[in-house]
């Protein structure tokens, strides 16, 4: 009897020291990550941010300035960036936006070029990124596009050239396709030669694409809306033509109406 | 053969043993067979590979050190939990390091980062060394096992970027004239690459012990 | 949100990019368990329901973040729940079947550290399915990954009855093995595209 009361009293397990390390452990930890996780912020974004204004150089040749322009919910242009003359009222209520975490295969986050801030709130699969010249002529706008692949989802960059209504560049920007099939996609210069001027000329009233981009098999290209698969990645390249082909017929009909908006913009280099 | 004992078994002093036992005899990918997911998915290419393998050993050295000093905080009870609570803090800090410091090769390595805090190798270091020996100690076991883990990935990530892709670390090996074998970059030449690499393994052990054997028999 | 369609979805994680044999996840277990089409069997059901459960789980703990802002607690709180649900799960089995908790033995508490799981919970995040997506892409994780550890179990028992050389025994023979399941697999590449 007297045990059983012993072992009674003796039972509570030592809650205290597994609380205290769990707890402990548990804080401490979240101290480090929220100081590597600050520390690492700005530097991140920059990243971020030089990488995608080097693509948006590269898809549209001969532009050495950017400028980020966000499709609103009345279907017009307005410039994305902080601080600068727009021809409207600023930013929408109640857009959708993403929080700015990096996601594989989703969209990218909403940092801007270098040195200039996209108006907080700024919707990322909405914005288009403006390339000028030395002189400040508009060269083209750069657009992001992603779509389903052969192993899983591509996102790319392309270059229209509202003037001359042609793609005037593409570039991967991110891929798991097959190493050494379906990344061609991303090296083959033939198959980029496909991008330099690819005809996305509208219909008289300006809504649709007069043609459709349409991969064909390698070799076969005889129209300038269409693109020479790459042969042995037949599906990556129908995905890379696919995905073009539904975000031209989303964007350029908008962009290219509005093409005054793009070039009016006064763009001074006050980068210091 | 854990720490504790090897220090008699052969003549080198307890620390550098400590160190070099991860490199060979007890080489996490091909005598534990640990880790092994990121070995095959990540192994495609030599960069990835070292990449990986020196993102690993970050995380094993931190993991190690933070566990041995606070060793005698932790009740047995929740060992696990917290442990992981540290390989997870230290997986996450790696993945924001390597995203300020390159942004490629964060791509290449993607959600394989993340997947560091489940690689079985750190957590048994934790609960068979980390948590019962002296810090300086657990460093050096943390070092030898990631780079040990480190010549394994290379070994395997070698030996698929030369076949696979006919490069090293991105420089032409062959000549123009070679047709890599895809098979090598692509998961099935992970799994094969791995077979024949633990078959060599397997077979220097074998010579090996089979010579001490015949050497004891010879001895008396 | 994707806008994948919920059969793309499932075949995408079952056949196409399965999760052992094309994304390298769950190798532990995989070399592992596969000895026994039983306890292959069982292990893969284990797996799928704590698939399923951590995928609602991770859903939920990733709104949960994205609201408070705080992005750099993903991999801890996924981690901490799929700890949580192995446990509650390795509890269940004792009290409704002893003898299968004695079967699967040490393998239980290593779904923890099943890569696997943690891969479906960050895929999942990444590529920003909501909720029935998430649960469908579980779905075919988990299918897909018992029907990788059948067939090597299936492979595996046959290959007991084979000469088999010393030096190729065990690890070796079975990493071969799923060298050829995964060049196999990878015909289902294109499928429903």
């Amino acid at each position: 009897m007297a045990e059983l009361i012993q072992t009674d009293r003796a039972v509570p397990p030592p809650s205290w020291p597994m609380f205290r390390a769990l707890v402990g452990i548990g804080m401490l930890c979240g101290l480090l990550i929220v100081s590597v996780y600050v520390l690492t912020g700005p530097v991140i974004a920059r990243n971020e941010a030089r990488a995608l204004e080097e693509a948006v150089f590269r898809v549209l040749p001969g532009a050495t300035s950017s400028h980020t322009f966000v499709l609103t919910d009345d279907g017009r242009f307005r410039s994305a960036e902080a601080g600068t003359p727009t021809d409207s009222a600023g930013a929408e209520e109640g857009t959708p936006t993403y929080s700015g975490m990096e996601t594989e295969a989703g969209t990218p986050t909403d940092s801007g070029t270098p040195g200039r801030e996209i108006k907080a709130g700024t919707p990322t699969d909405r914005m288009v990124h403006a390339g000028y010249d030395d002189n400040g002529s508009l060269v083209g706008i750069a657009i992001q596009a992603q779509g389903m692949g052969y192993q899983d989802v591509i996102r790319v960059l392309y270059g229209y050239d509202p003037t001359r209504e042609t793609i005037i560049g593409m570039q991967v920007l991110a891929s798991k396709e097959t190493p050494g099939l379906g990344d061609k996609i991303e090296k083959d210069t033939a198959f980029l030669a496909n991008f330099e001027a690819l005809d996305v000329g509208l219909t008289p009233d300006g809504r649709s694409l007069q043609h459709e981009i349409v991969a064909v098999k390698g070799g076969e290209k005889s129209q300038p809306w269409q693109i020479d698969g790459i042969t042995g990645a037949t599906i990556s390249s129908k995905a890379i033509a696919a995905m073009l082909r539904e975000s031209s017929a989303q964007w350029v009909p908008a962009i290219h109406r509005q093409q005054a908006i793009f070039t009016r913009l006064e763009v001074t280099d006050d980068r210091q | 053969m854990t720490g504790s004992d090897s220090a008699g078994s052969t003549g080198r002093t307890p620390t550098t043993d400590e160190f070099i036992k991860g490199l060979w005899r007890e080489n996490p990918v091909f005598v534990q067979v640990l880790g092994m997911c990121p070995v095959l998915a990540v192994s495609n290419s030599a960069i990835n590979a070292l990449a990986m393998g020196l993102a690993t050993t970050f995380v094993i050295v931190l993991s190690n050190t933070l566990v041995s000093t606070l060793r005698n905080f932790i009740p047995k009870q929740v060992r696990i939990a917290t442990f992981i609570l540290i390989i997870a803090t230290f997986v996450t800090v790696v993945d924001y390091l390597i995203q300020a410091i390159s942004l490629d090769i964060h791509r290449a390595l993607g959600a394989f980062i993340s997947l560091i805090v489940v690689n079985c190798l750190i957590l048994g270091r934790a609960e068979a060394f980390a948590s019962r020996n002296g810090v300086g100690r657990s460093i050096l076991d943390g070092l030898g096992m990631g780079v040990g883990f480190t010549f394994a990935l290379l070994c395997l990530g070698g030996v698929r970027e030369i076949l696979g892709n006919g490069t090293l670390f991105g420089a032409a090996v062959f000549p123009s004239g070679f047709q890599p074998w895809i098979v090598m970059i692509l998961p099935s030449g992970g799994f094969f690459t791995l077979a024949l690499w633990l078959l060599l393994f397997n077979r220097l052990r074998a010579r090996q012990a089979h010579r001490q054997a015949t050497l004891a028999e010879a001895a008396p | 949100m994707s806008d994948d369609s919920l059969w793309s979805i499932f075949l995408n994680a079952s056949l196409i990019n399965n999760f052992v044999l094309a994304y390298f996840l769950g190798i532990c277990p995989f070399l592992g368990v596969s000895g026994k089409l039983e306890t292959a069997t069982r292990m893969g059901g284990a797996v799928c329901f704590v698939m399923l459960v951590s995928s609602v789980s991770a859903y939920g703990i990733h709104q949960f973040l994205l609201a408070i802002n705080a992005p750099y607690l993903q991999l801890i709180s996924y981690i901490v729940v799929i700890a949580s649900t192995v446990q509650l799960v390795e509890m269940f089995i004792k009290k409704m079947s002893p003898t299968l908790f004695r079967a699967l033995g040490i393998f239980l508490p290593l779904i923890t550290t099943n890569c696997a799981i943690l891969g479906l919970a960050l895929f999942q995040t990444n590529k920003g399915y909501n909720l029935l997506q998430s649960v469908v892409y579980a779905l075919g994780a988990g299918v897909g990954f018992t029907l990788a550890l059948i067939l090597m179990a299936g492979i595996r028992e046959k290959l007991e009855l084979a000469t088999v050389p010393e030096i190729v025994q065990g690890t070796a023979i079975t990493l071969m093995i799923a060298g050829i399941l995964s060049l196999s697999f990878m015909g289902f590449a294109g499928l429903g595209a």
